[in-house]
């Protein structure tokens, strides 16, 4: 069956931050009428609703989020389905409406992410969250999310010697991208001195490694009618919840198979992406998402964060946004929100391919997209 | 049961704890609760008991 080029033609991104005032429905309901406007699309348009959303039935006590929120955008009526994949939920979201338009089941849908977190004090949210490892074996050890990926850079740099130093430099680059991005949620520029003497959250992570807990939706409008942002190539791929099950913690496999199909989809490599949005949850998640996308060789993510390449000005810039360190992490609104930020920044700087990957967990769910600038 | 710990953190809470990941002797890994100071990578360690489902381990 020939398949149908898929284009993002709407795109918005609510503030992130402390807006739990707003509501889970009212935020989202913000971001869906927001892409709707961009894309020139009325709600009546619209043939179906992917949510991604990880833990409102935890954070906010509603579940059947999707026609809850559907209805309240104005299009009652149409399949409304919510996909949870723990952090990478609305990456997933996105990477099922792209195969529904791309085989013609439908024309124009929107997808949308939301998670409102900051309800719950900070030991209930690491309790949530907490929810998307193995709870038998890790939950009940006392493994939160830091401790995981706290275990992941500690193995990283016993393999290759990576350094808290190299760490630091993802967190000192991503709030620099914050301060200009005016919906992020922690617009403050840090220096590697104090990213380093941060409060310890687990070894060797301090808080400055650690992404923010926030509210805040994302939507877009996808459709087959030709836009000027394009979806190349896309991938879903999934592995093992646990960390104990994986034969090694310093790679994603799911990151890894995930990026082989999107580029081969794509028919480009890793040199061709000239601007990337990754899943920095953690200053090591990005170091590992860049070795596992190809950015550089493997255990050289280290190296490769510190060198400046990445930075705004550098020769491949990474979360320009500011990242799920400084942009903030309303866990089931990060996927799509990469997408908005993709297209952003595609469109701003004029390059030609750009590349998100949303984690989901400690890797058993990664979802890689690759855009493309239409001329 | 004994073993080497393949990876571990201490978390900073209340009370601080460790946890980690042991490569067992007799194959597999487990994720444990270790007490002590923070362990070396590749430091031996063995099973004292399990409390609440949970594995204890101490360093060898």
């Amino acid at each position: 069956m020939a398949m149908k080029p898929v284009s993002v033609t709407g795109a918005y991104q609510t503030a992130f931050g402390t807006f739990a005032d707003k509501g889970i429905r009212g935020l989202t309901v913000e971001a869906i009428h927001g892409a709707l406007a961009d894309a020139k699309v009325e709600p009546g348009e619209v043939e179906a609703f992917y949510l991604g959303n990880f833990a409102g039935p935890s954070f906010v006590g509603q579940n059947h989020l999707a026609p809850y929120i559907a209805a309240a955008a104005g299009f009652a009526g149409i399949p409304a389905t919510r996909f949870e994949a723990a952090c990478a939920s609305s990456g997933s979201a996105f990477f099922h409406a792209v195969q529904a338009v791309a085989a013609g089941v439908y024309q124009t849908v929107v997808v949308a992410g939301v998670e409102v977190m900051t309800t719950q004090t900070t030991p209930v949210v690491a309790e949530i969250l907490a929810a998307a490892g193995d709870a038998q074996t890790e939950g009940a050890a006392g493994v939160t999310f830091p401790a995981v990926f706290a275990m992941i850079a500690r193995r990283h740099m016993h393999q290759f010697g990576t350094t808290r130093e190299q760490m630091a430099a993802v967190a000192v680059k991503n709030h620099a991208n914050g301060t200009k991005n005016p919906k992020a949620h922690m617009k403050k520029a840090i220096t590697i001195e104090q990213a380093l003497a941060g409060k310890p959250v687990a070894d060797p992570l301090t808080v400055y490694d650690c992404s923010l807990v926030s509210d805040g939706a994302a939507a877009v409008v996808i459709t087959s009618n030709p836009g000027a942002v394009r979806v190349r190539g896309i991938a879903q791929a999934s592995d093992h919840v646990a960390l104990q099950d994986k034969a090694d913690i310093t790679t994603f496999r799911a990151n890894r198979l995930a990026a082989a199909k999107a580029y081969s989809m794509a028919g480009v490599s890793a040199r061709d992406i000239l601007i990337a949005e990754l899943h920095d949850c953690f200053t090591i998640a990005e170091i590992v998402a860049m070795e596992d996308l190809g950015f550089c060789e493997r255990g050289q993510g280290g190296p490769y964060a510190i060198s400046g390449a990445t930075c705004a000005n550098g020769e491949r810039p990474v979360n320009l946004s500011g990242g799920l360190k400084s942009k903030g992490h309303p866990v089931g609104a990060t996927g799509v929100a990469q997408i908005v930020a993709l297209k952003h920044f595609l469109e701003s700087r004029n390059a030609p391919l750009g590349l998100a990957q949303n984690l989901g967990g400690s890797g058993a769910t990664s979802v890689v997209t690759i855009l493309e600038r239409v001329h | 049961m004994t073993g080497v710990v393949y990876t571990s953190t201490v978390v900073a809470a209340a009370e601080p704890y460790q946890v980690a990941i042991v490569d067992l002797d007799n194959g597999g890994r487990a994720t444990v609760r270790l007490e002590g100071p923070l362990a070396r990578i590749g430091q031996r360690v063995e099973f004292i008991e399990e409390r609440n489902g949970v594995p204890y381990y101490r360093f060898a």
